[in-house]
């Protein structure tokens, strides 16, 4: 079976984001990077997968140079081989523009499943899986949290709301978004490491001129707070647990 | 010419989603400012109970698009039967709410007119005409204003609870209902019936005073400190999602929109940032106390009290000023 995953650099969790001088994104310059949380499990998922029932994980991400350390990794965990859409406006795109870029970079390929996140961390879309699996005309589920691979069919366990799960039967090639949680995720050993050195990492870089933006962000900014908020401590955490203590007493009478 | 505002209701086993009704507020209020007419479109199949109920709104016409293949939702099926009422009513806009379902279909449908969805939108605001939504990015930390440059018509979806379903209003008389028979072609995924895992062992739902911890309690052993001030505070310890997905605690101590939804009297969150799908599960809780170390942390849009600070530092000095009290 030969599966695509789709991986995305997004800021890390921690990171202090600071706005750009236009008020159109953040400050890219100083911040670091980590991979998206649900593509991490997309490639664990991938990697069982392969375990499994044989065959072959490409990973591809789309972005600027520093993206390869997303590549890098995955290849170390197990992947093998990557596709890097490279180039430096890439991370912008609207969802559309994006999914048929990427959707462009793996038609050749073939595969017989594509594995996305279901959301990015920092757009949070929630839609180039989805997209590219129409452009690509296969079926797609989505928010999935277990593959069953083994019959001619596939089977996928979908997350529902509030507690609610429900098994679709589909066939192959398909797109899956996957959910984070469908498995814990492995660590790249130094042999990995060493391996993935040896590893091809392939290079396109799109034209994207081109292609239809449909969405434009005009500014960004911290969201208004709607609650007054009462800070206490004032920046001394220990302080701070005294005084909270006290007004959980006697102020919210919860204690 | 593209004119109205569509949107999209949405129901499961015979009932409408509550989402819908939040739908209808928003388009009703988009309609009003830009003096466009609202109709609103339900598909399935022996549904047309469901039509009459949305008929109620002040809607200038519900679309009731049938066909066999809508009897179960598929994402085939909808975006066929979807694209098909789009092309026929042309709508300028095209509101949905941003639920599993949305999610699931309605990227493949905008894709059907080359674009994608404005998604997960908290508000709109018009001036001059031009609708400009805002939606959260970088999981709840930011806000972005976000405006269509392309041919209409424009996909938005909102966020669950940017408007209010009992503000959607109702009309004087009852919209008429247009039922549209719809062709759906092939539908390649197959369903089987929707249901939840074996009862949980805990219920939280219950429970007077939660401790919730999130990513920044860092390892599985630290967990034991959070324990020890529920314990002083005779309560529940709950978690974020990727604490559950680290297998740290069980699942059924989750709390979210794929988790438990609780209201105790006392919610302290350690280290959780606030991304919504957390807060719609706790959100209605009595008094919040949130402890992290961004000051930015978006869980500080709805604690009563907060904490700027190290979660290490301030737990241990909390339970002990707990204890105490409750020697007292
Ligand atoms: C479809 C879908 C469903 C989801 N369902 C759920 C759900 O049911 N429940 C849920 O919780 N999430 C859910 N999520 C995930 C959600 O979007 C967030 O990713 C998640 O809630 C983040 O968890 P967190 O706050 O623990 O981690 P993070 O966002 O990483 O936040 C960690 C926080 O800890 C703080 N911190 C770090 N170190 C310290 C320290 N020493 N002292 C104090 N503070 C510190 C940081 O400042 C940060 O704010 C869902 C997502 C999707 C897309
Ligand atoms: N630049 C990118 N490179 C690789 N994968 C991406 C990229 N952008 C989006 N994806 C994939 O699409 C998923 C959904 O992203 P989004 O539609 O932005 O929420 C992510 O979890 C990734 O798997």
């Amino acid at each position: 079976m030969k599966i695509i995953v789709l991986m995305k650099q997004v800021a890390n969790k921690d990171a202090i984001l600071r706005i750009n001088k236009e008020g159109t994104w953040i400050e890219e310059g100083d911040l670091s990077f980590e991979v998206n949380e649900s593509d991490g499990y997309a490639l664990e998922e991938s990697l069982r997968l392969k375990e499994k029932h044989g065959g072959e994980v490409i990973v591809c991400s789309m972005g600027p140079q520093r993206v390869k350390t997303v590549i890098k990794d995955a290849l170390a965990r197990g992947a093998d081989r990557a596709i890097h859409v490279s180039g430096d406006d890439l991370q912008h795109l609207s969802p559309y523009a994006a999914a048929n870029i990427l959707a462009d970079a793996v038609r050749d390929e073939q595969p017989d499943l594509i594995m996305t996140g279901l959301q990015s961390d920092d757009y949070g879309y929630a839609q180039t899986g989805v997209i590219m699996a129409e452009l690509l005309g296969m079926p797609h589920a989505t928010i999935v949290i277990e593959v069953d691979a083994s019959g001619e069919q596939l089977r996928v366990k979908r997350e529902l709301e509030s507690g609610w799960y429900q098994w679709y039967e589909m066939p192959k090639p398909a797109l899956l978004t996957i959910q984070s949680g469908i498995s814990q995720i492995r660590y790249a050993t130094l042999k990995g490491i060493m391996a993935a050195k040896k590893k091809e990492i392939k290079e396109v870089s799109p034209a994207i001129d081109a292609r239809p933006s449909h969405q434009r962000i005009e500014k960004i900014y911290l969201p208004e707070k709607t609650k007054q908020t009462q800070f206490l401590g004032n920046g001394d955490a220990k302080a701070g647990a005294v005084a909270l203590a006290e007004k959980l007493r006697n102020e919210a009478r919860v204690i | 010419m593209s004119n109205g505002i569509l949107v999209f209701a949405e129901h499961r086993d015979g009932s409408l989603n509550k989402t819908s009704f939040e739908a209808i507020a928003a388009a009703q209020s988009l309609g009003a400012e830009l003096g466009q007419e609202v109709s609103a479109v339900l598909l399935g199949s022996g549904a047309s109970g469901l039509a009459e109920e949305i008929a109620a709104y002040a809607l200038s016409k519900v679309i009731y698009a049938e066909n066999e293949k809508l009897k179960e939702y598929t994402p085939d099926g909808y975006t066929d039967a979807m694209e098909r009422v789009i092309r026929a009513a042309d709508p300028q806009y095209v509101i949905m709410p941003h639920t599993y379902l949305v999610r699931d279909y309605a990227p493949k449908l905008a894709a059907r007119f080359g674009k994608g969805l404005i998604s997960d939108c908290i508000r709109a605001k018009i001036s001059d005409g031009v609708v400009t939504f805002t939606r959260r990015i970088f999981l709840g930390k930011m806000d972005a204003d976000v405006v269509s440059d392309g041919e209409p018509p424009v996909f938005a979806t909102f966020q669950s609870g940017a408007y209010r379903g009992d503000q959607a209003q109702k009309g004087s008389s009852a919209a008429q209902v247009e039922t549209m028979p719809v062709e759906v072609g092939e539908v390649r995924m197959k369903p089987e019936a929707p249901f939840q895992e074996v009862k949980q062992a805990v219920d939280l739902s219950k429970a007077d005073v939660i401790v919730a911890i999130g990513r920044g309690i860092k390892s599985k052993e630290n967990i034991e400190l959070a324990e020890k001030l529920a314990a002083a505070l005779g309560g529940d310890i709950a978690a974020s999602r990727p604490i559950c997905d680290a297998e740290w605690l069980p699942i059924d101590r989750q709390i979210g929109s794929s988790g438990q939804t609780v209201a105790p009297k006392l919610y302290i969150a350690l280290g959780i940032s606030g991304a919504i799908q957390h807060l719609v599960g706790m959100k209605n809780s009595g008094t919040i106390v949130a402890i992290n170390k961004d000051p930015e942390a978006p869980i500080f849009d709805i604690a009563d009290y907060g904490i700027v600070g190290d979660l290490f530092d301030a737990v241990p000095v909390l339970t002990e000023e707990i204890k105490k009290i409750k020697e007292q």
